[in-house]
């Protein structure tokens, strides 16, 4: 059962009680979290495991003397509380002192009402979770008669709570719901296996799309089906929105204030110059309710906003936090993004391009030798923000005179940052927000280096 | 057993078995709940974590931040169905809590009362530490970063940035179960990484070294943060002068130590028994068939004192131990956790782990390593006519079910006519992992364990280690830019 100090009021009075045990000359930060999940994963017609979870943590975090000290721990419990402040304090005297290090301070801008939370989750019956689950993992394995099986199918929620206090006096609070559908299928054909994913997201159960998901994994798995390793060579790339989403998350994670101030960001000598294509604006907006990762409030507290980082190919703003925005002589765009275990970080929430007016067929048919890439692995390790270089293993078709041909697979592509951004050719009509920090849409590159046979 | 009479922070510090969190009573209590309703088995794993960790950038320690995570994770098994819950209040209502919204999870089938009796605690003791992180004062750990930001900042002029981080955690875990288990561990690890940024006329470029093991402070008694400084400014400036990468297929070479990721992509997850048994491995039905060069031996060893992959038991409660996955070529055995051997009817093979109390524990690696050869480590870059040589992998990912693999390269240089000349930009390998154990055509007997890892698996990381000597791989695509 929810008691009352899980929810917002209740985890906001927790952060106050903290804030009010702040000694002379101390400013404090309390940020508390409350968080329930279910997941359910089905499989073979049998339901596999089923959590039930219920996680609750504060992170406090002092400033003295334009120090800091942080502690968290993973419990709401009165005597870690004070443990926690006092671990936070501890710390403070170890850290060097900084002018611009301080806990965030009320800034006058409205928050905005997001409507993130459904209480149609929280009273959806379990049964009804498994139910759906078991739908899923059916409808994956009927939805082609290559389906050989079904690797995962899963359902997913999570009702979250958060408050964050200062002694500064910022009060801010949040709730939200969210919930998923995924599945991971498996397809056979003469002694080959290929996988594909399908999913479907909400914040509540009646936005899932059971056959949806169902289908969109037998297409992803079926369709690498007979594919090949491509021969190397510079030539046309189209990047999904699955893909570009995770390309622009990239992107856009190289333009933050501290990576600027710290000398790690490639963009950092470059406000203002032309950096893209000029068919590239880019905004990051966490106060678009439709983004997964919406959110009206940062992680100091205070309101998020939209922000436009590339107007038309120029590159018009860095993102920042209370602390960096202070150390570059202006606001934050609050933009600070951390859990209760961690200090205040900064980075893009809900970045998304403005799209063109084509449609991803009509792309395609313009290009006469290309690769369209439809899955990308090994962005962690073959990406590198600070010198721009990119490479990263694919799949995905080829395209022959404006038609998609042959499934491929087993290669990278690979170029940098900086020059991607200028070989940006053409943005289709199809943005579409995605689980992560980005929305996808199809991008066309003039030509990237393929490495294959 | 020793102690080192330093026992200031309250908490044992020999290398006696663990199993003083929770009272035996209140575990059995617990179970007899959880089994109350019917059910094959269950499970209470009790975690007790504390952290800390100290951050320097941009020539200031940001941070010193402490951490403490504590609670208990139960899970019931009724049929094909496993329950889960977890909670923070190790109550005795609290875990009843949790033991009955487990049960209830796993579609509660018969009735009545189980009672569980627990054994005495048994199992292997927990290793011996030298200097327990605890009892170190901050000002120590926090003096490790300067010092390795001075002497990574006068390795060289062009040396624009540095951030040094320093982390130490204890872990005490409690496993109890259905079948009288109770054992326990406590699993202090220390880790210290230094990353720097160079720049040059070419733009920016980076170097990173980590170290990490499975001991306490004792670990910079043999390891000098200077040194460690100076390697990955080291790594920075190479890469300035670094020219674009090869594009396409030729043979690669990898460095001692450099090489684990490979083997940990290229065919360690596809030996997880739980891909196996959902024929998501392109390893699955394929024991006692030659799947690699004969000379290849792979082994996946929990019991490596030390490594940052060790313990004394896995978060099922089953000792560690050393698993001989291929032997000379020849697939023996894939790794298990408890589930999937008690389907097969045999035992678990102490791969049962999970990142805390919060999670489900599965089937994950520990140390992998590829046994030294006979080759020589030079006439190996010797005998390479073109092609690339890694000193220093990233990370990687693996598609098990079709056994494509990528790696990233970190620092690496072309081999042109048998010789190492320019250093390359970073990028992706990608290769295939039934082809590349086969493409395996040399290996040295250089043998070194490489860099700490995380390694993720469905949302969960847990810390891993791995190892190899010099090897080449006669094939791989190496994914750059240069024609």
């Amino acid at each position: 059962m929810t008691g009352t100090r899980d929810d917002e009021a209740g985890l906001l009075a927790i952060a106050e009680r903290v804030v009010a045990m702040a000694a002379p000359g101390e400013a404090i930060e309390a940020v508390v979290v409350h968080e329930r999940e279910t997941e359910v994963r089905a499989y073979e017609g049998e339901i596999e495991s089923l959590t039930s979870a219920e996680s609750r943590g504060i992170g406090v975090r002092v400033v003295r003397d334009g120090r800091q000290g942080f502690a968290y721990a993973g419990t709401l419990d009165a005597d870690a509380l004070i443990e926690v402040l006092g671990e936070a304090r501890d710390n403070v005297e170890f850290a060097t002192p900084d002018e611009h290090c301080a806990v965030a301070e009320p800034d006058g801008v409205p928050v905005a009402d997001l409507d993130l939370y459904r209480s149609a989750l929280v009273a959806h019956p379990t049964e009804a979770k498994v139910a759906m689950a078991l739908e899923l993992e059916r409808l994956t394995r009927s939805a082609d008669p290559r389906i050989s099986g079904v690797e995962s199918a899963e359902y997913g929620d999570s009702t979250s709570a958060s408050a964050v206090a200062t002694t500064t006096g910022i009060r801010a609070t949040s709730r939200e719901t969210g919930c998923f559908l995924s599945a991971y299928a498996l397809a056979e054909q003469d002694g080959e296996t290929q996988t594909g994913f399908g999913f479907s997201l909400g914040r509540e159960p009646g936005d899932l799309d059971v056959a949806t998901a169902a289908a969109q994994a037998a297409e992803r798995s079926t369709r690498m089906l007979g594919s090949v390793k491509p021969a190397s060579g510079r030539i046309a790339v189209v990047l999904d929105p699955w893909v570009s989403a995770q390309f622009l998350g990239i992107v856009a994670g190289t333009l933050n204030g501290e990576s600027v101030q710290k000398g790690r960001s490639l963009f950092a000598d470059r406000l203002g110059d032309e950096v893209a294509s000029p068919l590239l604006t880019l905004v990051d907006d966490p106060t678009d309710p439709a983004a997964t990762s919406a959110t009206a409030t940062d992680g100091e507290g205070l309101a998020t906003r939209r922000n436009v980082l590339v107007s038309g190919g120029r590159l018009e703003r860095f993102v920042h936090n209370s602390e960096t925005a202070r150390r570059a002589g202006t606001t934050s765009t609050g933009s600070a993004v951390r859990g209760y275990s961690s200090t205040p970080g900064v980075g893009v929430r809900a970045v998304s391009i403005r799209g063109g007016d084509r449609t991803p067929a009509e792309l395609v048919a313009g290009i006469d030798d290309g690769v369209l890439v439809q899955g990308v692995s090994g962005l962690h390790s073959g990406v590198n923000p600070v010198s721009g270089d990119f490479s990263t293993g694919a799949e995905g078709l080829r395209i022959r005179g404006g038609e998609l041909a042959e499934p491929i697979r087993e290669f990278t592509i690979a170029s940098t940052i900086q020059k991607m951004l200028t070989d940006l050719v053409a943005i289709g009509d199809d943005v579409q927000w995605l689980p992560m920090r980005a929305a996808g849409v199809t991008l066309v590159f003039g030509e990237l280096t393929v490495s294959g046979v | 057993m020793m102690a080192d009479g330093n026992g200031s922070s309250g908490i044992a510090d020999t290398g006696s078995l663990e199993t003083g969190l929770l009272d035996a009573g209140l575990l059995a209590d617990t179970l007899s709940v959880a089994m109350a309703t019917g059910g094959e088995f269950a499970e209470v794993f009790v975690e007790d974590r504390r952290s800390t960790s100290a951050v320097l950038d941009d020539g200031r320690i940001e941070e010193l931040s402490s951490g403490r995570d504590r609670g208990a994770g139960i899970r019931v098994v009724v049929g094909e169905t496993t329950g889960f819950a977890h909670t923070a209040d190790l109550s005795q209502a609290g875990l009843r809590n949790a033991a009955e919204a487990a049960s209830a999870a796993a579609r509660s089938g018969g009735g009545g009362v189980r009672e569980v009796t627990l054994d005495g605690p048994s199992g292997p003791s927990s290793a011996v530490i030298g200097v327990l992180p605890a009892d170190v004062p901050k000002a120590r750990k926090v003096a490790l970063l300067e010092r390795a930001d001075a002497a990574a900042r006068s390795a060289d002029g062009a040396i624009s940035q540095v951030s040094a981080r320093y982390g130490d955690s204890q872990r005490r875990i409690q496993v109890a179960n259905s079948e009288g288990l109770l054992t326990g561990d406590r699993q202090i690890r220390t880790f210290f990484s230094v990353s720097c940024v160079a720049s040059g006329d070419t733009g920016l470029q980076t170097g990173r070294e980590s170290v990490g093991h499975t001991v306490g402070f004792e670990l910079f008694d043999r390891v000098d943060v200077d040194d460690l400084a100076r390697r990955a400014a080291g790594r920075a400036i190479t890469k300035l002068g670094s020219v674009p990468a090869p594009s396409g297929e030729m043979p690669v070479v990898v460095g001692p130590g450099g090489g684990g990721v490979l083997f940990h992509e290229a065919c360690g997850h596809g030996l997880e028994a739980d891909l196996v048994a959902k024929s998501a491995s392109v390893f699955a039905g394929r024991r006692g068939e030659m799947v690699a060069t004969p000379t290849v031996s792979l082994i996946d060893d929990g019991t490596m004192a030390g490594e940052w992959g060790c313990f004394a038991i896995d978060d099922e409660g089953r000792p560690a131990q050393r698993n001989v996955l291929i032997e000379d070529g020849v697939l023996t055995d894939y790794m298990w956790d408890r589930l999937r051997a008690r389907k097969e009817g045999r035992e678990g093979s102490g791969n049962g782990r999970r990142q805390s109390y919060r999670h489900l524990p599965m089937v994950r690696m520990t140390n992998t390593y590829l046994e030294g050869g006979l080759d020589d480590p030079e006439e190996i870059v010797a005998g390479t006519d073109h092609g690339v040589y890694v000193a220093q992998l990233g990370g990687g990912q693996v598609n098990t079910a079709t056994g494509d693999f990528v790696f990233g390269m970190t620092e690496a240089y072309l081999i042109e006519d048998g010789r190492l000349t320019a250093p390359i930009r970073e990028g992706n390998l990608i290769g295939n992992g039934p082809e590349a154990l086969l493409a395996i055509d040399a290996i040295a007997g250089d043998f070194a364990m490489g860099s700490p890892g995380t390694c993720g698996k469905d949302g969960q990381g847990v810390p891993v280690g791995d190892g190899t000597p010099t090897l080449r791989v006669s094939r791989l695509t190496v994914g750059g830019t240069a024609a």
